[in-house]
């Protein structure tokens, strides 16, 4: 089993936790334990935009220099514990799951990296802390999977091929965009394409798998980002799509919660499941811990349909 | 829309606050409106996103802390994506509802969502709402 440091965020934690346990499960089964920060804190979800605040950078470096003091206590207690590395080995690996605290992590990790001026003025706020020159490096889940453990080692591991499942894979905003911190190609990611073929599953494409899902204009705007969403759900399900693949908590809120209001709006428009692509790959990897009772819209029924749940 | 350009307006603090708080060069826009195009949330834009740089480029203050276009950004990323220019729109509006925020005016009232919205939203989109839209 190779460790892996793990930044789970607020809503892995409560609302998500069918998104986490899956994850966990599925990550350990090929061979990965996902080892949670010890003393995270909030990164502050939404990355801050103005260029003379630093404040708000303070929350999501501090992780950061959590991973650091972490890999350093490890290294000095000389536990022999095989951590996954980055291919330059100088870096240190944290992997979230939740894609705005991925955006968040990453981002201000850049400003650490490129800005020695605001790297200073952090450090040296931070007194208490171990001085931090960006030597962590942020992934996503999906990077680690295609990059670390690779599509064929999966492929070799699934048990329950998603035959006959029709997935539309939905990427949403904070894991593409910025191109700066993208995981993939800013106009057309495939990382969630490819996973989902790897694990048998028939993936139909369509032209909003990167378009906002109104995101926390659900708060304060629930209307219009249910127009968004309806726009998102409608045009998948267009393509013959019979579930949307997530990877994100507030897009589930969005394109799942928010259905009931949608079809308040839109007496047509019929539901459509929305699972995280970790409930489908420990589906896949034939595990029990796929929270499928736990989300926002229930998959259940349509998998049953399809012989992959009992 | 008629518009009154004075050089007041157009070398005064406004728009020296919003590149400062932005990093953002305003001039730095043409105009092509590939960010209005490609924005999700400009359907229910009064003024458009290439209009909200135009009237900050211009100094238009007033008009822009009237309009609710500023309000309505989901701070998507899209438009910093698509433009030629290489102009972070994403920012320019975040130093516009800052230079109302600074004020200690919120632009949401957090006491008014209701308790059921409240249990079933996930934090992420409580705390990034209330950075975005809150003092
Ligand atoms: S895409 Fe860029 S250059 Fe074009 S109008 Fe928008 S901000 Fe200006
Ligand atoms: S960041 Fe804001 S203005 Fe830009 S495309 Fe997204 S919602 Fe529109």
């Amino acid at each position: 089993m190779i460790n892996l440091n793990y930044y789970p965020g607020c809503t892995l934690k409560t609302k998500a936790k069918n998104f986490e346990d899956s994850a966990i499960a599925s990550m350990s089964a090929l061979g990965i334990a996902l080892i949670e920060l010890p003393r995270w804190n909030c990164c502050g979800a939404s990355y801050c935009l103005a260029e003379d605040d630093l404040i708000h950078q303070v929350a999501p470096v501090r992780n950061l220099i959590r991973v650091k003091s972490q890999e350093s206590r490890v290294e000095s207690q000389g536990e022999g514990d095989s951590r996954l590395q980055t291919p330059d080995s100088r870096l240190l690996k944290v992997v979230t799951l939740c894609p705005f605290c991925y955006n968040t992590l990453k981002r201000a990790n850049l400003i650490v990296r490129n800005d020695p001026g605001k790297r200073d003025t952090l450090n040296s706020f931070m007194d208490e802390e171990i001085d931090y020159h960006g030597e962590v490096e942020t992934v996503h889940l999906l990077e680690v999977l295609r990059d670390d453990v690779g599509w064929e080692a999966i492929a070799k591991k699934v048990k329950v091929p998603l035959e006959g499942l029709i997935v539309a894979p939905y990427y949403g905003c904070t894991l593409i965009r910025p191109r700066e911190i993208a995981i993939d190609n800013v106009e057309r990611p495939t990382v969630l394409h490819r996973l989902m073929e790897t694990l048998g599953a028939t993936v139909v494409d369509f032209p909003f798998a990167t378009e906002c899902c109104g995101s926390f204009q659900s708060v304060s705007n629930p209307e219009l980002a249910a127009e968004t969403a309806w726009n998102i759900l409608t045009l998948a399900q267009r393509q013959g799509a019979e579930a949307l693949v997530l990877s994100c908590p507030l897009c589930e809120y969005n394109l799942g919660f928010q259905q009931k209001l949608i079809r308040r709006r839109h007496g047509e428009f019929k539901g459509i499941p929305t699972p995280y692509f970790t409930q489908l790959l420990a589906l896949a990897l034939g595990l029990e811990s796929c929270g499928f009772d736990r989300g926002y819209t229930d998959s259940r029924a349509l998998l049953q349909s399809k012989g992959l749940l009992s | 829309m008629r518009i009154e350009l004075t050089p007041e307006k157009l070398h005064g603090s406004f728009v020296v606050k919003v590149e400062e708080i932005s990093g953002q060069d305003l001039l730095s826009c043409y105009q092509c409106g590939k960010c209005s195009a490609g924005c999700p949330m400009s359907f229910a834009m009064d003024i458009l996103p290439n209009q909200i740089i135009r009237l900050a480029q211009l100094g238009m203050e007033a008009e822009i802390a009237e309009s609710k276009a500023i309000w309505l950004c989901a701070t998507c990323i899209t438009c910093i994506a698509r433009c030629p220019r290489g102009c972070d729109l994403s920012r320019v509006i975040e130093a516009l509802r800052l230079l109302t925020l600074r004020k200690n005016a919120d632009a949401i009232e957090p006491s008014r969502i209701p308790a059921e919205t409240l249990a079933e939203l996930p934090q992420i989109a409580l705390v990034s709402c209330f950075r975005k839209f809150t003092a």
